[in-house]
């Protein structure tokens, strides 16, 4: 997995509460058997004005004019400003993987639907719980001066704006390891194989019905 | 020390180890597996040169891009066939329990799983897939999970889990005569919004629930997630026990008496603690009828459209004229003045046998309206379709005017080739009504089975008690 210590970028303000994964790439693209190249088609309802298809080529495509992602520099974005329950609705991995495969890197807001928020996690890319007031803050200050690059630090655990504010943001250690090292997963589980074998053993015993079927 | 809910047993149950930070690595009993949210998962897999822990543990099944009609020529969008084809190597290379798309058992995940007897109460039970929160209604710790994770259980049969907060929603009282389960649960939702229930565990409890079927508890537990919530609950009792009897992959004889003995235990103890309770008094909940773009958007049969004008916080007014202007609904508009275009009776929410007789008992004698361009009937699983026919119910949908399908999530999604057509406007049993659900610029309003029927005959929504003839 793709580690995560800091990273500085512009960011984008997508002013919108409960963004939900259909939004963050419709179920047409679900059917790529791949993991790569959603970015294209990442909010492709909000960023298009003419309908895609999965494997089409998106080049000869009208842009919606009023979505921000259209709108330079944001069109280069890699921080995601968004408002509460984002990534809400479907579990597809997909959206994350869009949003990655878009550029970005993290993705800030009030809060986010707890799924989207696991499956961040494990592509590296870093979901940041701000309060209210603060993502507020931020909107109004990339606002203010579009293509203003924001930094967010997992070391420290702080979303910094050149020349102030400075957020704290919490984040849960165990995954904070994980996501600054960039450690698998399954190897990391695979460590516990013996625990895993002597849990199985006595499942067998006390519900054996569990460990037929 | 006080007692504890059923979510702590059912949590404390699979522990395989646990960090001084609290994440636990948690066991899981069951895995059920589609294609859409596995082929990467399977890749991944391949290309680590791992397997499956316990390939007995799988259930899989091709759902989300089947064809409901003329199966018998195959899936006819290529990337969707390689899609299932995907899934049929995958289950063959691994030898994985797999129902085939012309399998009488094949069906929607979420039907099929509880429906074979591989969701057993007290089972730890994930899918690639938001809705597993349904299999809660057993009494098991049921929750989607990603792709990533999606690998993660096939190679350690574990996955690492932090422990949510536990919230009681308490239905208490009698449900008036033709509310159902889906208006009890889009109640719940319109109470606490889409995101009330995010970092809880919810246990759906009180008389109200206790009096439904399971069926109709895997109604409210499915739309656990449209409250946010990654699972949803209710405790065991006698009709969870006898639901389960007999099915085919339930133990059988002494063994389930054995099994249904440790069963009776998971219920919350009366004096468990819950971080949070909600309590909504049954007998005032009236068949809903969501208006907007979120679940939470909800309102009763008889109401209104709602005026952003009313509302205090800005970025939720906001959150409310865009979802006006993409439903192209003016404020103030009687919900019994909407017509719909099409109406959608399926999806894990709500298409299994009690919800077709449901929908059959308001359309029986009766025609589907000119206005209404197409009704389909989907059927949560090949077993429950033959069972609707088994009782005539094929020929009263059929008589009427509805179409009547093949298994699968259609129309819910909009994967395979049901989908509404842009500004075309839905009356749905599914469970999201975002923007482009089921299909680009398609208008989604959620109701249950009966209102959906009724909604078919009148041209409008309506109550089917107020229905003529
Ligand atoms: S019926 Fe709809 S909600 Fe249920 S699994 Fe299928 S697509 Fe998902």
């Amino acid at each position: 997995m793709q580690a995560f210590t800091v990273h500085r970028g512009i960011a984008a303000p997508l002013d919108r509460a409960n963004v939900d994964t259909d939004a963050i790439i419709p179920k047409q693209y679900l059917k790529s058997i791949k993991r790569t190249g959603f970015g294209p088609n990442a909010f492709d309802d909000w960023r298009y004005l003419d309908p895609g298809e999965p494997d089409a080529d998106n080049s000869g495509r009208r842009p919606n004019p009023d979505f921000v992602l259209n709108q330079p520099p944001f069109d280069r974005a890699t921080i995601l400003l968004a408002r509460k329950n984002f990534g809400c609705g479907s579990s597809r991995e997909h959206a994350v993987w869009a949003l990655d495969d878009f550029g970005f890197r993290a993705v800030i807001a009030p809060s986010f639907a707890d799924i989207f928020f696991n499956n961040s996690f494990k592509n590296g890319l870093l979901p940041v719980v701000l309060k209210e007031n603060e993502v507020d803050e931020l909107f109004r200050r990339v606002r203010a001066e579009p293509g203003l690059e924001i930094e967010v630090d997992l070391q420290s655990q702080q979303v910094r704006v050149p020349g102030g504010p400075v957020f704290r943001f919490e984040v849960d250690s165990d995954r904070r390891r994980r996501l600054l090292e960039g450690l698998d997963d399954i190897a990391l589980t695979l460590q516990h194989a013996d625990k895993i074998r002597a849990y199985e053993a006595l499942r067998q015993q006390e519900a054996p019905w569990l460990m037929s079927g | 020390m006080s007692g504890q809910t059923l979510y702590d047993k059912l949590w404390q149950e699979h522990i395989v180890h646990e960090e001084p930070d609290g994440t636990t690595l948690l066991y899981i009993d069951r895995h059920l597996v589609h294609e859409v949210t596995s082929p990467q998962a399977f890749e991944g897999l391949r290309l680590a040169g791992r397997k499956p822990w316990r390939a007995a543990s799988v259930l899989a099944v091709p759902d989300h891009n089947v064809p409901t009609a003329n199966r018998d020529s195959g899936i006819a969008d290529p990337v969707s066939r390689t899609q299932v084809e995907t899934l049929e190597h995958n289950v063959a290379e691994y030898g994985l329990n797999f129902f085939p798309m012309r399998d009488l058992r094949q069906g929607i995940v979420h039907v099929i799983g509880p429906e074979q007897g591989a969701t057993l109460p007290g089972t730890t039970v994930v899918c690639g897939d938001s809705h597993t929160s349904t299999h809660g209604a057993l009494g098991a710790l049921a929750f989607g999970i990603g792709t990533s994770e999606v690998e993660h259980v096939l190679a350690t049969q574990c996955l690492w889990q932090k422990k949510s907060k536990s919230m009681l929603v308490r239905v208490e009282g009698e449900l008036g005569p033709g509310v159902t389960a889906k208006d009890v649960v889009l109640a719940i939702i319109g109470e606490i919004g889409t995101a009330g229930g995010t970092g809880f565990a919810i246990e759906f409890g009180g008389s109200a629930i206790r009096s439904l079927s399971i069926e109709g508890r895997m109604t409210i537990c499915n739309m656990a997630i449209e409250a946010g919530a990654r699972a949803g609950m209710v405790a065991v009792d006698e009709k969870t026990i006898e639901y389960v009897r007999g099915r085919p992959q339930a133990p059988a004889g002494e063994r389930f008496d054995q099994a249904a003995a440790a069963w009776r235990e998971l219920v919350s103890d009366p004096d468990a603690r819950f971080d949070r309770i909600v309590e909504l008094d049954a007998s005032a909940i009236e068949p809903q009828v969501s208006w907007g773009t979120s679940p939470e958007m909800v309102v009763p049969v008889s109401g209104k459209v709602p005026d952003p004008a009313q509302e205090q916080d800005p970025v939720r007014a906001e959150g409310m004229r865009r979802a006006l202007a993409y439903m192209g609904l003016e404020p103030g508009t009687p919900i019994t003045a909407i017509r719909p275009d099409k109406v959608f009776i399926g999806s894990c929410t709500n298409s299994r046998i009690e919800d077709l007789r449901a929908a059959a008992a308001v359309v029986r004698g009766r025609r589907k309206a000119d206005n209404i361009k197409l009704a389909m009937v989907v059927p949560g699983s090949g077993l429950v379709k033959q069972q609707a026919e088994a009782e005539g119910l094929d020929r009263v949908f059929l008589d009427a005017g509805f179409e009547w399908r093949e298994p699968g999530c259609s129309m819910c999604l909009a994967m395979n080739a049901d989908r509404l057509e842009p500004g075309e406007r839905c009356a749905s049993t599914s469970n999201r009504n975002f923007e482009g659900r089921q299909g680009q610029g398609g208008r989604t309003h959620l109701v249950s089975p009966a209102l959906a029927a009724a909604a078919a005959v009148a041209g409008h929504f309506v109550e089917p008690a107020q229905l003529e003839g």
